[in-house]
């Protein structure tokens, strides 16, 4: 072949491989975007804990496939059960009581919340990250046209759309979906509607935490390890997903998600790794400044 | 003009409580009364009061939740050592630099933030914090993460005893003077007080400036007395363990933060072995303080010359 | 004289139209109404004037000078003080001082004073206090000026919001319902005050309110609003008998 097409072939290639661990990457952030916008849509709650519970989701997939055997599906399954009854409990004892506070109250104990996850862990597990032994997921990797794939991907892109779609057919199908979609528009309308609002909102809490559990499994999956901190940075990049798609949209934190994971990963490829970290600080105060709504956000004047 | 002369006595009792306090402590060091162990928590203490007043100027009195303290904290350090162990300048030039240059970050970041609102005015501040350790972190002329070793011990009892001093009493005259009550009316009712004439967002940068450069000057003193800084040490948990000492001694009340910074301080030396326990202990306060007491210990009363006199003089 | 002279003013929310050709003018001294049905748009006027909204279109001319996209502090320190119609007092703070806040923009001494504690720092604050007093003395709010301003009762709580827009000293105050929640008697009190403020402090007034026995009583001339737009104007006599008015009021006529 002569040099020149061979260049292009790999450019390509290059591009393509980065765009598949993008992809990879964006999905895991989108689920946990996803529990980040939810619950400030109907909220207007930062959940500072949600990195959190991510974590404590992808302890509960480690647990369950070293200590229980299972495979990676019904880790997933567990975890997600496991998740959601946390962040049901989460919001009825720390959020709950103070709903009708300022929102800034709301975020310390948010934060408190955070901190108490992340240490309660370190105190009854040990900071130590814990390691999934080698037979639980044998790495194989598929050739596609020149392209790299491994069954990893290929797992958290599947799992994570199909979870998507689910979501996607509760918000839009369920009076579940309809009764969360009217108390983020109009709580007190929504009352008025003979909707719970408590149970309505408990149900927020548990799919988003479920997304987030799924999300941990995944990350545990891809790095083959679990630590009691491994929530937060993620957390907070998933965090830039959402505002950057808009915060409070579903659709925007699907966006946000898959975008942010593809910058990351051509910053990191492409660039230095030394700031992959960085992209997301960038991302969220450049959008914090230049337009908060996010990109699918709209900039309606509020009344007052 | 007795109401005259009783301000001044008191007054004069005031100066005298201080420099009773200043002189017992030095003499304890250099008798060689109190050992290392408790001249480093000494030392912590006195910054951290300095670190607590400072956050409350902004989160208390201003009303505006700031998450990227150590962030400033950091700048301060990292220019007053380049001052002192780099340009070899006499350290009170490395506390000046301290200074300005943490007020100056505290402008820069300020102005752009403090238009945003409440909760996402707070996560821009906490990524603040993060570049600017994310940034020392890189910059190869500081040793990027191994951080500066090697700091000689400058910071003495007289100096942070002076730089705690000069903290509480800007803080405190700033706020009981009428740009100390536009601050707070920022807090109160934003709308209302634009209103009632007063440039909101300049207030609020002056609040987080003012702070920003007391986080700096407790910065040097920190960097001074503990020979090593790396980015690390000014992440996001440093801000979150000031933010627990503001929000137990009462958003609001320079008094409460004070005693918050001490009782942290202590209760910091006491689980030193058990670091769990202590930020699970921190992560309560914050939840148990917010749902239960969200005035902190304090609220916003003060302990002032007026309680004082209560106290001693019986009157009601 | 005309004290501000609103032209083609129009502000949408969304796409909903909230004022739209709004024509209004104020000679110097004029004690004017604003009234309309719940929704017509009064307090979102009030917004535009005092800077809280940039209005879509339109202009807004001051005494003399076009106030449009200024900020609100710079409004206020043109001349103009408001009052709310749900009351923002600042709740923590004591009653006096709320009212000492309005002295702030004209402070005497700066910062420097401030932190070192100069003899200016110490005039000041004197001069800030007893003018501060002296607005309370009229309002009589004084015997409860160490009191904080959210255990006041509603009533009290009225009149410090009052209080403390006069103390910016404005040529133009604009009040926003300054009579709800009051009852007979003290509406007429209010009345009397409106009418006393007006004359002593040499002010042009402009207010909202519901209680048509306060507008009819006092105002001199009256602007009525109804989806955004005025569909009258004129003397309260004229006004009273205004057909539309009286729809805009009770809703269309049931045959």
């Amino acid at each position: 072949m002569p040099l020149p097409l061979l260049k292009e072939v790999a450019i390509m290639l290059e591009f393509s491989q980065q765009l598949i661990n993008g992809l990879s990457l964006g999905a895991i952030y989108a689920l946990i975007a996803l529990g980040y916008t939810m619950v400030y849509g109907i909220i207007l709650l930062i959940n500072f804990a949600h990195g959190d519970i991510m974590m404590v989701g992808a302890f509960v997939g480690f647990y369950s496939i070293t200590l229980l055997g299972s495979n990676i599906v019904a880790a997933m399954i567990f975890a997600m059960i496991a998740c959601a009854i946390l962040g049901v409990v989460i919001e009825k004892i720390a959020y709950r009581p103070l709903r009708n506070s300022t929102r800034i109250a709301a975020l310390i104990t948010a934060i408190g919340m955070s901190l108490f996850l992340e240490y309660a862990t370190i105190f009854l597990l040990g900071p130590q990250q814990k390691v999934f032994p080698q037979s639980a997921f044998p790495l194989q990797q598929y050739e596609i046209m020149g392209l790299l794939i491994t069954n990893k991907d290929i797992f958290i892109i599947v799992s994570a759309v199909v979870l998507m779609i689910i979501l996607q057919f509760i918000i839009k199908q369920t009076k579940t979906g309809k009764a969360m979609r009217a108390v983020s528009v109009d709580r007190e309308a929504a009352v008025l509607m003979g909707i719970s609002v408590d149970k309505t909102i408990s149900i927020t809490f548990a799919i988003g935490s479920a997304l987030a559990a799924a999300a941990g499994v995944m990350i545990g999956v891809y790095y083959n390890t679990v630590n009691p901190l491994m929530g937060i940075i993620p957390g907070l990049k998933a965090f830039v997903a959402a505002v950057l798609g808009g915060i409070g949209l579903i659709p925007g934190a699907m966006v946000g998600g898959f975008v942010l994971g593809i910058l990351e990963t051509f910053v990191s490829g492409y660039g230095s790794s030394l700031y992959r970290d960085a992209v997301a600080f960038g991302v969220l105060i450049l959008i914090l400044l230049i337009k908060p709504t996010g990109l699918l956000g709209k900039n309606t004047g509020e009344k007052v | 003009m007795q109401e005259k002369k009783r301000n001044w006595l008191s007054f004069g009792g005031e100066v005298l409580i201080l420099a009773a306090i200043f002189t017992i402590v030095q003499y304890a060091i250099t008798a060689g009364l109190l050992n290392q162990y408790y001249q480093i928590n000494l030392a912590s203490m006195v910054i951290n009061i300095i670190l607590a007043v400072s956050l409350n100027l902004i989160n208390g009195f201003t009303g505006q939740l700031s998450l990227g303290h150590a962030g400033f904290m950091a700048v301060g350090a990292y220019a007053s050592v380049i001052m002192t162990n780099m340009l070899g300048y006499p350290f009170i030039a490395g506390l000046l630099m301290a200074c300005l240059a943490a007020a100056l970050a505290g402008f820069i970041i300020g102005v752009p933030t403090l238009r945003l609102k409440g909760d996402y005015l707070a996560i821009a501040t906490l990524a603040f914090g993060e570049v600017i350790r994310v940034v020392l972190q890189n910059i190869d002329a500081v040793n990027g993460p191994a951080g500066i070793v090697g700091i000689s011990r400058l910071t003495t009892w007289p100096w942070l005893f002076g730089a705690m001093l000069l903290t509480i009493l800007v803080v405190v005259n700033l706020v009981n003077s009428s740009y100390g009550r536009a601050i707070i009316s920022v807090r109160e009712d934003e709308i209302a007080s634009e209103l009632m004439g007063i440039n909101t967002t300049s207030y609020k940068v002056l609040a987080f400036v003012f702070g920003a450069m007391f986080a700096g000057l407790a910065g040097a003193l920190y960097a001074h007395y503990f020979y090593i800084i790396k980015p690390e040490t000014f992440n996001f948990l440093k801000s979150f363990d000031i933010l627990v000492m503001v929000v137990l001694g009462g958003l609001g009340s320079t008094t409460g933060a004070v005693i918050a910074a001490m009782f942290i301080t202590v209760l910091t030396a006491v689980l030193q072995s058990f670091p769990a326990i202590r930020m699970i202990l921190y992560a309560l306060t914050l939840i148990i303080v917010m749902i239960y007491r969200p005035q902190g210990l304090m609220g916003n009363r003060e302990l002032s010359r007026q309680t004082f006199g209560r106290i001693w003089g019986g009157r009601k | 004289m005309s004290i501000i002279e609103i032209k083609n003013l129009a502000k949408s929310f969304g796409g909903l139209s909230a004022v739209l050709n709004f024509n209004f003018r104020l000679d110097e001294n004029e004690l004017v109404g604003l009234i309309g049905p719940n929704g017509a748009g009064k307090t979102t006027v009030f917004n535009l004037i005092t800077g809280v909204y940039k209005p879509d279109q339109g202009s807004i001319i001051f005494d003399g000078e076009e106030i449009v996209g200024r900020p609100p502090y710079n409004i206020c320190a043109r001349g103009i003080a408001r009052t709310f119609q749900n009351i923002r007092l600042f709740n923590d703070l004591s009653v006096l001082d709320n009212v000492k806040i309005a002295a702030h923009k004209d402070v005497s001494y700066g910062l420097l004073s401030t932190i070192f504690r100069a003899p200016a720092f110490f005039r000041g604050e004197k001069q800030i206090e007893q003018e501060s007093l002296k607005y309370l003395e009229i309002f009589k709010l004084a015997d409860k000026k160490d009191e904080l301003a959210r255990n006041l009762p509603y009533g009290e709580q009225r009149r410090l919001e009052i209080a403390r827009a006069l103390a910016t000293g404005p040529k133009l105050l604009i009040l926003d319902e300054p009579a709800a929640g009051m009852n007979p008697q003290e509406t007429k009190d209010l009345m009397n005050l409106i009418e006393w403020i007006r004359s002593d402090f040499n002010l042009t007034i402009l207010l909202i309110e519901h209680d048509m026995s306060l507008v009819m009583g006092v105002c001199e001339r009256i602007y009525v609003l109804d989806y955004g737009q005025i569909i009258a104007h004129g003397k309260p006599e004229e006004i009273r008998n205004n057909k539309q008015v009286i729809q805009a009021y009770l809703g269309e006529e049931v045959e």
